[in-house]
């Protein structure tokens, strides 16, 4: 085995001064406007969590000594900042692995838990694969499902919501900001339906976490998942809200030690504990002003780009989080856009999916054509992203785009004013 | 993806990028693929009398091998004549560009692009004997 | 007053050199590995390595290697998305395993399966003609632990293993305790599956894996996003993974050093043990078979283990009841019990595990200490009896 590792060509984007550096030099590394995949660890973040990984080591379960209690005490201040930023008592945060877990604990859990009230789910097509995947699994063990598709803007129609429901609807599952499109769904409106209906209710809240206002006292909610690492946190934990009042039960998914009071065993991670209640005070009390600013580069970057032909945003525009801006260029196909904007990190539909070729199921659920889902960049921008990146990005779209389009057939059709709908392919 | 340098240095410098006169009865068009599965090639040659080919030109909606295939095969054809051309096989693209199994249709694309010019050229030809 | 660390069968601290390879990726490295551009393409090569690193450790195959974020979740994974692949039958473990082994298999009744335990001898080491006399019955699968985290006590995974196979039952063995105490090779155990974890070895929390025959088919935990090739979704713990590959490769090339240091500890440590003998009736549990050199559990009569653990502490040791996962009751160690122990002995069981950086002077000191706190908490019991 050899002894190093190639270590990545990525430069380390923060200076000593835990300023980001600047990264528009020649031999420079790509602009990261990617920070819906995952988010750089805030550097004061990863400084609270150093010392809990050296000196402060022990398993926070550990009753008998210090290094137990001091890991212990660390976990419970976390615990309280997470709590804090979405307005929950500290006894109703669970800790998990993720996001994905949180999932699809809530989901089986609850629908485990609860199944002699019903066997019916009403999920949205464009949740993410995590609370997808739990629901058919449950449909494999019994239960039905609703897969609502939402409005051509992303968002759900509430009446067609209320049509979805059945006297066995036991539990909905809805995420709060959809991670390719950003819009934010009325988690509030639908929360009071699922109560006047006595359906439990399940919110991913993975990509709204530092992003909208988030105060679990008022909103109708039961179960909500989070995670650290799209909130400056470090990977590898998350957390699920548990409502105590009215009591919401759910069935342990992971068996073991009894942890986190029998909800999630195994042993916790106090480092990553620590980095995710850090990230969680900052964004509460950076929240208003970072909005504001992202908001100004997002509107900005959108401004850029508008002024080119045949750009469609996706996602309503309004009811959407500042960070993200997903775009479809048509006429443009979507791979050799990718490889054509080196120069930026972004995302082609979501990152968990981008292994495949196949066009984006949340653009697909929207109605876009597959042309224009497979032409579709999600830029999010973040905490670290100036103003410097978003006319670099501007400039690198404009002439890319220009390129790839002189390159493009279908352009050239379209300039000549052919309606591309009517024209027989010689499909292969 | 990794990409081969062939395949970047076509992607980075597309040779023969245009269009030419395809009401010119001496130009043969073909164009295949369907904007849905993610490929459209437009090929267009231009043969003179002796039945060689003069000029290509290309345009492409794909990824970046498709691109690349439309634009190697276009240096390929020039000087060729139009048999020579219809000989070409996509297995002689797929393999000086070094492309991955998950891109051998690009270069199929390709070959497919080259017979629908010919057969084009060889139509127009045959209108013109028979006019 | 320094702290000495003789819970290393808990957790154990990071290595300075783990920390090296993983700082990069707790700071500015922000790649998601599932993502194509080069932040996810650096950290998917990461994570590849560190998936080498721990494959290498366990002699199995880098394909072989599922991470997850806990040794509970690769349990859970392992009892449960095994079991479910096969027909509802028993599925048996030993009575001194780990509660993230034996509950999953008690949940696994609510599907039909059957959940029960194979004895121990006296010594903790599973009873061979137990466990054949169970097999007779359909059995889906078998979980037996390769060592013992109160006692230290190694089984014959092998030997186990091959009973298992013979009547087409599925092996699982939970290995947490052994990596880096003993030589682990995965071909060799015979097994269908082993867990390891990464903060037993001087690796960060937050990384552990399943090792899984590929033949076997499970059915996984967590559903999701596709990852480790559709076994484990969920965003991987990238820089946990690379601090547990990098633990790894560190446990392997120390692993003898380890062994023969710890062993010398334990030697000065248990015969300093018998010299305090005079006062008090002392059991060495597990003593008379192999086990992991660095475990001592041993019980005073009349002593609660709790009380001794607490003053112990106080004069800085740090010290264990019983195993840290179950420590929030007071109940008797459960392992002790299977083995025969009376509860009053067990009640006042105590653990003792040495790591690489302890040494012979604070071995030495503790036996003094130890010493002093028999007498006087001997003097409080007496005079409250």
């Amino acid at each position: 085995m050899s002894a190093s590792i190639e270590m990545p060509v990525l430069k380390d984007m923060f200076d000593e001064n835990g300023l980001a550096k600047d990264t528009h030099g020649a031999d420079a590394q790509p602009i990261y406007l990617d920070y819906s995949a995952t988010t750089p660890v805030d550097p004061r973040v990863a400084a609270k969590m150093i010392p809990y990984i050296t000196e402060h080591f022990g398993n926070p379960a550990s009753r008998s000594h210090p290094y137990g209690w001091t890991a212990e005490k660390a976990v419970e201040n976390a615990r309280e900042e997470v709590a804090k930023l979405v307005g929950a008592d500290p006894r109703e945060i669970v800790w998990t692995s993720g996001a994905t877990e949180s999932n699809n604990l809530a989901i089986k859990g609850a629908a485990n838990f609860y199944s002699e009230k019903g066997k019916h789910i009403i999920t949205i097509t464009t949740e993410h694969k995590a609370v997808i995947d739990a629901v058919r699994e449950l449909e494999r063990q019994g239960f039905t499902a609703t897969y609502l598709d939402p409005e051509p803007n992303g968002l759900i129609d509430l009446e067609k919501f209320k049509a979805a429901i059945r006297p066995d609807t036991v539990l909905a599952s809805v995420m709060f900001v959809n991670n390719e499109i950003g819009v934010i769904q009325d988690i509030t409106a639908i929360g009071n339906i699922c109560r006047e209906n006595n359906i439990i209710f399940h919110v991913d809240a993975a990509q709204a976490t530092g992003k909208v206002e988030i105060d679990l006292e008022k909103l109708p909610v039961d179960l909500m998942s989070f995670c650290a690492h799209k909130t400056y946190g470090p990977k590898g934990i998350g957390a699920l809200y548990v409502r105590r009042k009215p009591r919401i039960r759910i069935e342990a998914q992971m068996h073991g030690g009894g942890h986190e009071r029998g909800m999630r065993s195994g042993t916790l991670a106090t480092h990553q504990i620590v980095g995710m209640g850090e990230a969680f005070k900052l964004a509460r009390e950076e929240m208003v002003v970072e909005n504001a600013r992202i908001l100004k580069l997002r509107n900005k970057l959108l401004h850029g780009l508008e002024t080119m032909e045949e750009v469609y945003v996706n996602g309503d525009l309004e009811h959407r989080v500042p960070h993200n801006l997903n775009i479809s260029f048509n006429y443009v196909e979507g791979e050799s856009l990718i490889m054509a904007v080196k120069g930026i990190a972004v995302s082609s539909g979501s990152a968990c999916t981008s292994a495949s070729l196949e066009p984006s199921y949340v653009l697909r659920a929207l109605g876009r054509s597959d042309e224009l889902a497979h032409s579709s960049i999600r830029f999010s921008i973040g905490r670290f992203t100036t103003e410097e990146d978003i006319d670099y990005t501007i400039n690198l779209m404009k002439s890319k785009i220009d390129k790839l389009r002189e390159l493009s057939p279908l352009w050239e059709m379209f300039k000549d004013g052919i309606d591309l709908s009517k024209v027989q392919w010689a499909a292969h | 993806m990794a990409y081969s340098d062939k395949v970047l240095d076509h992607y980075e410098n597309p040779r023969n990028v245009g269009t030419l006169d395809k009401n010119d009865p001496n130009v043969g068009t073909g164009m295949v693929g369907a904007p849905a599965c993610g490929d459209v090639m437009k090929l267009m040659i231009k043969v003179n009398d002796a039945g060689i080919i003069e000029d290509a030109k290309f345009k492409t909606y794909g990824c970046g091998s498709a691109i690349a295939s439309s634009s190697l095969v276009t240096e390929w054809l020039k000087g060729k004549t139009i048999d020579e051309a219809y000989a070409i096989k996509n297995s002689a693209i797929a393999e000086e560009l070094a492309l991955p199994p998950v891109k051998i249709h690009c270069s199929v694309l390709a070959e497919d692009a080259i017979k629908a010019a010919v057969a084009d050229i060889k139509a127009k030809q045959l209108a013109k004997e028979t006019a | 007053m320094s702290h000495v660390y003789f819970d290393h069968n808990a957790t154990t601290a990071l290595d300075n050199s783990v920390l090296e390879a993983m700082l990069p990726w707790l700071s500015a490295q922000s790649g998601n590995p599932t993502s194509r551009h080069t932040f996810g393409r650096s950290a998917r090569d990461a994570v590849e390595h560190a998936r080498a690193q721990v494959a290498e450790a366990c002699g199995a195959y880098s394909s072989q290697v599922i991470f997850t974020s806990c040794g509970t979740e690769a349990n859970n994974f392992a009892i449960k998305g095994m079991a479910n692949h096969k027909p509802a039958s028993q599925i048996l473990t030993s009575a001194i395993e780990h509660p993230c082994v034996t509950r999953p298999a008690l949940a696994m009744q609510a599907l039909g399966f059957m959940s029960r335990q194979i004895a121990v001898d006296a010594d903790g080491k599973v009873i061979l003609e137990n466990l054949k006399q169970q097999l007779a019955a359909p059995t889906s699968l078998v979980s037996v632990m390769l060592a013992n985290n109160e006692t230290g006590v190694i089984q014959d995974i092998a030997a186990i293993a091959e009973m298992a196979r013979a009547t087409g039952a599925l092996m699982h063995t939970d290995a947490v305790q052994g990596l880096g105490k003993i030589p682990l090779n995965f071909a060799d155990l015979n097994v269908h599956a082993m867990t390891i974890s990464s903060h037993k070895i001087h690796g960060p929390q937050g990384a552990a894996a399943l090792i899984l025959d590929k033949r076997v088919d499970i059915e996984p935990l967590l559903l999701g996003g596709g990852q480790e090739k559709g076994l484990r979704s969920g965003t991987e713990n990238v820089a946990a993974i690379i601090g547990f590959g990098a633990a790894c490769e560190l446990a392997v090339a120390k692993q003898k050093n380890y062994a023969s240091h710890t062993l010398a500890l334990r030697q000065q440590f248990e015969q300093g043990l018998t010299s305090i003998n005079n006062t008090h009736n002392i059991t060495v549990f597990g003593n008379k078979v192999a086990r992991l050199s660095n475990t001592s559990f041993f019980g005073f009569d009349n002593i609660e283990g709790e009380t001794l653990v607490m003053a112990l502490d106080r004069k800085g040791y740090a010290v264990a009841s019983g195993s840290a996962c179950s420590s929030d009751s007071s109940e008797p160690s459960h392992v002790l019990l299977s083995m025969g122990i009376d509860a009053d002995t067990a009640r006042g069981a105590v653990r003792v595990t040495f790591g690489t950086n302890n040494t012979a002077e604070q071995v030495a000191s503790f036996l003094a200490i130890l010493n002093n706190e028999l007498l006087r908490l001997k003097q409080l019991t007496a005079i409250a009896a």
